[in-house]
Formats: C-alpha cells, sequence, structure tokens
C-alpha cells in the first residue's frame, strides 16, 4: 500500500469520525433528556449513558398533574389556531401582493419586512395593554393574537414568493372566464398552492408551539399556559431541587412531536427556510 | 381605496407587469380594489399587534405608568432616560445594569454569530458531499433547530449541572478540570454556557441556508480546478466562499437580528442574573417584575433602535440581497 493510497483512507476515516462527531453533538442532547427521563429519581444523580434501572415514574408524575395536561391542551390550541389564522390571512395577502401590481405594494412589502425583525420585547408594554382592553389577559385567546406578530409576516413573505412562481396563464383564464379574484384564489391557486401552505403552516405551528415571551407574560394561572412555560416554571425552591427527572419527562414528551414533524418534513421545512432567507 | 385606483391609472402603475392581463381598466381596477380588499385582513391584524403597541410603548416610555394601573400615567418627558437629580443621575442610560446587559448582548451575539457561522459551514460542506445516510444525518442536524428553546436550556442546564451533570463528569474523568464547573451560577462561565446551548440550537439553521447556497453552485469550476489540480482548502476559499458569501450575510442577519432580542436561553438558564442579563431580560424585568412600565418601556425603546439602526444600516448595505419580492 502506498502512501497515495494510505492518505485516501485516513481521508475517509476522517470525514466518517467527523460525520459521527456531527450527529452525537446534534442528538445527544436530546437522548441524554430521553434517559434521564426513564431513570426513577433514586438514580438520578448517578451519570450513565444507559440506565441500570428504568421505568415510567416521571411521565406518570407530569401526567397526574392536571396544570400539565391543561398546558399541553392550551399548547395545541394555541398552535393551530395560529397557524390556520396565519395561513387564511396570509393566502389572501399573498395573492394581492404577488400577483397583483398597485401602488403602494413595495412600501406593504417593507411594513412586513419591518415587522418580522421586531424584537418582542419592543411590543411588550404597549401589546399587554391592548390585550387587557380586549379582555384576553391570562387567556390563550390572546397568545393566539400576539404570535400573529411573527408568524404573520414570514408566511405572508414565503407564500408571496411562492405565489408568483406560478404561471400567469392559470390566473388569465380564469379572468377570462371572469372569475372574481376570490374565486381565483381559492379555485384555482388554492390547489396548486397546498406545498407551500403545508411549508409555512409547519413553520409557524413550530414557531408558535416554541414560543415563551409571550406566553410568560401574557399568563398569569397555571391553568392558562402553555407547555413551555409551565417547564420552565416546573422548578422546587432552589437550584439543587430541582425535579430533573419530571423536568426531562416534559421536555421529551413536548419535543417529540416536533423530532417526528422534522423527520416526515424535513425537505419541506428546509425548502421553506431557505426560501424565507435566501429567496426573499 | 379610491386612491389607490387613480393612482393606478398613473403611467407608473401601468407598467408593464407579467401577471397583469392586458385587457380593459375594468378588470384592473378590480383587481387593485380585490388587492387592497386582501390585504385589509392582514394590515388590520399587523396594526393591532405590532404598529398600535409599539407606538404605545413608545408613548408609555414618557410615562410613569405602572403594570397595576396603566390608566393613570403621567407624562414625565425623558424622566426615564436621563434625568438630573440631586446631583445623580437616573434614568436607563444612567443604570449600570443597562449598559451591562448591553454589552452582553453585543457580546453574545458576536461571539455566538461567529461560532455558528463557522460551525454551520463546516456542517454544510459534510452535508453538501455525497454520502449514504445523508438524509438521516440532515435530519439529526436538524432536531436541534426544532426542539423548543425553553427544552433546548433545560436539557443544557441538566448536562452543566454542577454536582451531577454529564459535562462535568466528563471532563473530570478526562482530567481537563479537578473540579466540578458551577456553569449556570458562577459568572465567569454563564456567558459561555448561554452560548453554548444557542450556538447548539442555531448550527442547524446557517447550515441549511449555506447548504442551500452551496448546492446551487455551478458545477464547472470546481471539475477545472481538480483538472488544474488545486488544493481543496484553497479551492473553498477563493470559489467557494466568494459565491455563497451573500447567503452567507443573510444568515448572518437574521441571526444577529434574533441574537440582539435574545429572551428565552438566557431567563431560563441564568434567570436575572446580571452577568448574563440580555437587553431584552432588563426591559422584561423592568416592566413586569418591578412594574415600572414607563422604565421598561424606555429600556424596550432603545433596543428597538438599536436593532432598527441595525436593520436600515444592512437594508442600505445589503440592498442588492434582498430584492422585495424578488423581482
Amino acid at each position: 500500500m502506498n502512501t497515495r493510497q494510505l492518505a485516501k483512507i485516513a481521508k475517509r476515516i476522517g470525514f466518517w469520525a467527523l460525520i459521527v462527531l456531527i450527529m452525537v453533538y446534534a442528538v445527544f442532547p436530546f437522548y441524554y433528556a430521553v434517559v434521564t427521563s426513564l431513570k426513577p429519581s433514586s438514580d438520578l444523580f448517578r451519570v450513565e449513558l444507559w440506565p441500570s434501572n428504568w421505568n415510567f415514574d416521571n411521565y406518570i408524575s407530569i401526567f397526574s398533574q392536571t396544570s400539565f395536561l391543561r398546558a399541553i391542551f392550551n399548547s395545541i390550541v394555541v398552535a393551530f389556531s395560529v397557524v390556520f389564522i396565519a395561513l387564511l390571512l396570509g393566502i389572501t395577502a399573498s395573492y394581492a401582493l404577488g400577483r397583483v401590481r398597485f401602488r403602494g405594494r413595495s412600501t406593504v412589502l417593507l411594513v412586513i419586512l419591518g415587522v418580522s425583525m421586531f424584537p418582542q420585547v419592543a411590543v411588550l408594554s404597549g401589546l399587554f395593554e391592548v390585550i387587557r382592553a380586549l379582555n384576553l389577559y391570562n387567556n390563550p385567546a390572546g397568545l393566539i393574537l400576539s404570535y400573529t406578530i411573527f408568524t404573520l409576516p414570514f408566511t405572508v413573505w414565503v407564500l408571496t414568493t411562492f405565489m408568483k412562481q406560478l404561471p400567469m396563464e392559470l390566473e388569465e383564464a380564469a379572468i377570462m372566464d371572469g372569475a372574481t379574484p376570490w374565486i381565483t384564489i381559492t379555485k384555482v391557486f388554492l390547489p396548486l398552492m397546498w406545498p407551500a401552505m403545508a411549508t409555512t403552516g409547519l413553520l409557524a405551528f413550530i414557531a408558535a408551539w416554541n414560543e415563551f415571551l409571550f406566553a410568560l407574560t401574557f399568563t398569569l394561572t397555571d391553568d392558562q399556559r402553555t407547555v413551555p412555560v409551565a417547564i420552565a416554571l416546573l422548578s422546587g425552591g432552589s437550584a439543587y431541587e430541582l425535579p430533573w427527572g419530571p423536568i426531562m419527562a416534559a421536555s421529551v414528551v413536548v419535543t417529540v412531536p416536533l423530532v417526528v414533524l422534522v423527520i416526515i418534513f424535513q425537505r419541506r421545512i428546509v425548502s421553506g427556510l431557505t426560501a424565507g432567507a435566501v429567496k426573499g | 381605496m379610491s386612491t389607490s385606483i387613480k393612482h393606478d391609472d398613473a403611467p407608473a402603475g401601468v407598467r408593464s407587469f407579467t401577471t397583469k392581463p392586458r385587457r380593459g381598466t375594468k378588470v384592473r381596477r378590480q383587481r387593485v380594489k380585490a388587492a387592497w380588499l386582501f390585504l385589509a385582513p392582514m394590515l388590520i391584524v399587523l396594526t393591532l399587534v405590532a404598529g398600535w403597541p409599539l407606538v404605545r410603548t413608545f408613548f408609555l416610555s414618557f410615562t410613569d405608568a405602572s403594570l397595576s394601573d396603566l390608566g393613570a400615567a403621567n407624562l414625565i418627558g425623558f424622566e426615564n432616560y436621563l434625568v438630573y437629580d440631586n446631583g445623580r443621575w437616573y434614568g436607563v442610560l444612567a443604570d449600570s445594569v443597562w449598559w451591562q446587559s448591553v454589552w452582553n448582548t453585543v457580546y453574545f451575539s458576536v461571539v455566538s454569530v461567529s461560532l455558528e457561522v463557522v460551525f454551520g459551514v463546516i456542517v454544510a460542506l459534510i452535508l453538501n458531499a455525497e454520502f449514504k445516510g445523508r438524509v438521516i444525518v440532515r435530519a439529526a442536524v436538524l432536531i436541534p433547530w426544532a426542539i423548543p428553546t425553553i427544552v433546548s436550556a433545560q436539557m443544557w442546564a441538566w448536562m452543566l449541572n454542577d454536582q451531577f451533570g454529564i459535562i462535568n463528569h466528563l471532563l473530570m474523568n478526562v482530567g481537563i478540570i479537578d473540579a466540578p464547573i458551577a456553569w449556570t451560577a458562577n459568572a465567569a462561565y454563564s456567558m459561555w454556557a448561554v452560548i453554548m446551548v444557542d450556538v447548539w440550537k442555531t448550527i442547524p439553521f446557517v447550515a441549511l441556508l449555506v447548504l442551500a447556497a452551496l448546492q446551487m453552485l455551478p458545477k464547472d469550476c470546481y471539475e477545472a480546478a481538480e483538472v488544474d489540480g488545486i488544493h481543496p482548502v484553497r479551492v473553498f476559499f477563493k470559489v467557494t466562499l466568494p459565491l455563497i458569501t451573500p447567503a452567507l450575510m443573510v444568515a448572518v442577519i437574521f441571526r444577529l437580528l434574533d441574537a440582539l432580542r435574545v429572551f428565552d436561553v438566557i431567563y431560563v438558564l441564568t434567570s436575572n442574573s446580571t452577568s448574563t442579563m440580555s437587553m431584552s431580560v432588563y426591559a422584561r424585568q423592568q416592566l413586569v417584575e418591578f412594574q415600572d412600565v414607563g422604565y421598561g418601556s424606555a429600556a424596550s425603546t432603545l433596543l428597538f433602535l438599536i436593532i432598527a439602526l441595525a436593520t436600515v444600516a444592512y437594508l442600505y448595505v445589503g440592498r442588492k440581497q434582498i430584492q422585495l419580492g424578488g423581482d
């Protein structure tokens, strides 16, 4: 074996070592959370990569808390409503922005881009006032409303990009047949937009599911909270008394649906993320 | 709505547009009218949740409003920002904790975004190579991105736990450290703990953007480079890097704007400790915990101005990269 071959083998080994390193780095924290969540509390403070004894006590403990179940329910309601609203308003707005040329179009696009760069804290006190005025404080409906601030600009932006790529002949034919813009959207574009809507809907769902600052600020009682807040507040008196087992179990419970979504729809997510940034 | 129709009859509005049906103005008018009608719900919602609250935050920053009684606010001018009283300066701009949090935020943003870009490019280059199981590796890389920030902060808090955490355990077994490190509690390490978690979580985002750019690169210059026997590292710096720079810039700006408003990671990992406090954490603490809406709004307004300035600077410099709507 000459040095050239050796170098080639070394390169291949190095390449695969790097891949393994990346995989371990990406997945290990989640794996370790799963391992921790399966440990009985007596074993919790023994560091091991594979639980020597394991049971589902931590899961039983979190699922027997009504406040946690309530939080899961709230999160599901909030995330689905946010997706629905963002898509409904996004598809109509993106038709206007993507298919019709009118004065003020660039300004609207610029405003949308600007809103997507808002720091959430900048609107916190003003939004607090609005939510109180609408009587939505400590109510998941207030969260649904406030989450449109970050889901809507993104949805409109990406859907507009997709809407522009549709062939104009379709629309011309619809107009020739005397279809109104609303009919054009629902009957002509909507069927073609499903892939784009699935992508943006997925991203909006993840964003709403993960949001923390508004959820922490605009809710007060345990039964109105969403899961991220519930997990963040699952704590004992001091840093040493944190119930790590149940925290990890709850973390795994809220993360598993997302991990499954990511694995199933990774292609869509990748195209949505890059459409928002690269093409936009 | 009527003004928009009038505008549209102006020469500028009649420029050829690919999707515009070149027919009578009746259809055009109907379309423009419909366009505004379709935009209206979105514009109303955005005004309600973004525009109006921003204006109110701005206004409240000049008042002494408190959270328990928002209605009873008096205008107090710039007192929340800076005021000289009895031989001392008061206000956000005179608060050393605020400046500490500005510094923390900038430090956090610069360090974590730099690390994310370097590692993101490396991961993207690996994912761009062809090998068996690439799809699995890509899915695995996406996982940190999908995990809620709160959850990743908790997972890392547990791994970084000073007494029972696996990271101290490993480092001690390998012999790098002699005694456990209180990663999140010790001011010397806590910022690094925060950066570690953020970098872990956002490498996927940068990597995916860079990967998308890599996949659009023309193959022929690589073939030419290979024929000429140029070292791959040289090819990367001379060919690949210049070509992916626009995509990299987009990733950097997205990440920077995100990092400047960081809240969740820091709040969960180190709560209100001043050694890691970011501008968002500072503003929220004033607003909610100290109930001082006026003062907190002043801090929020300053944060908004900083980010707006960064955005404007970027839009000005990078107009070529983000063309509105992509036409």
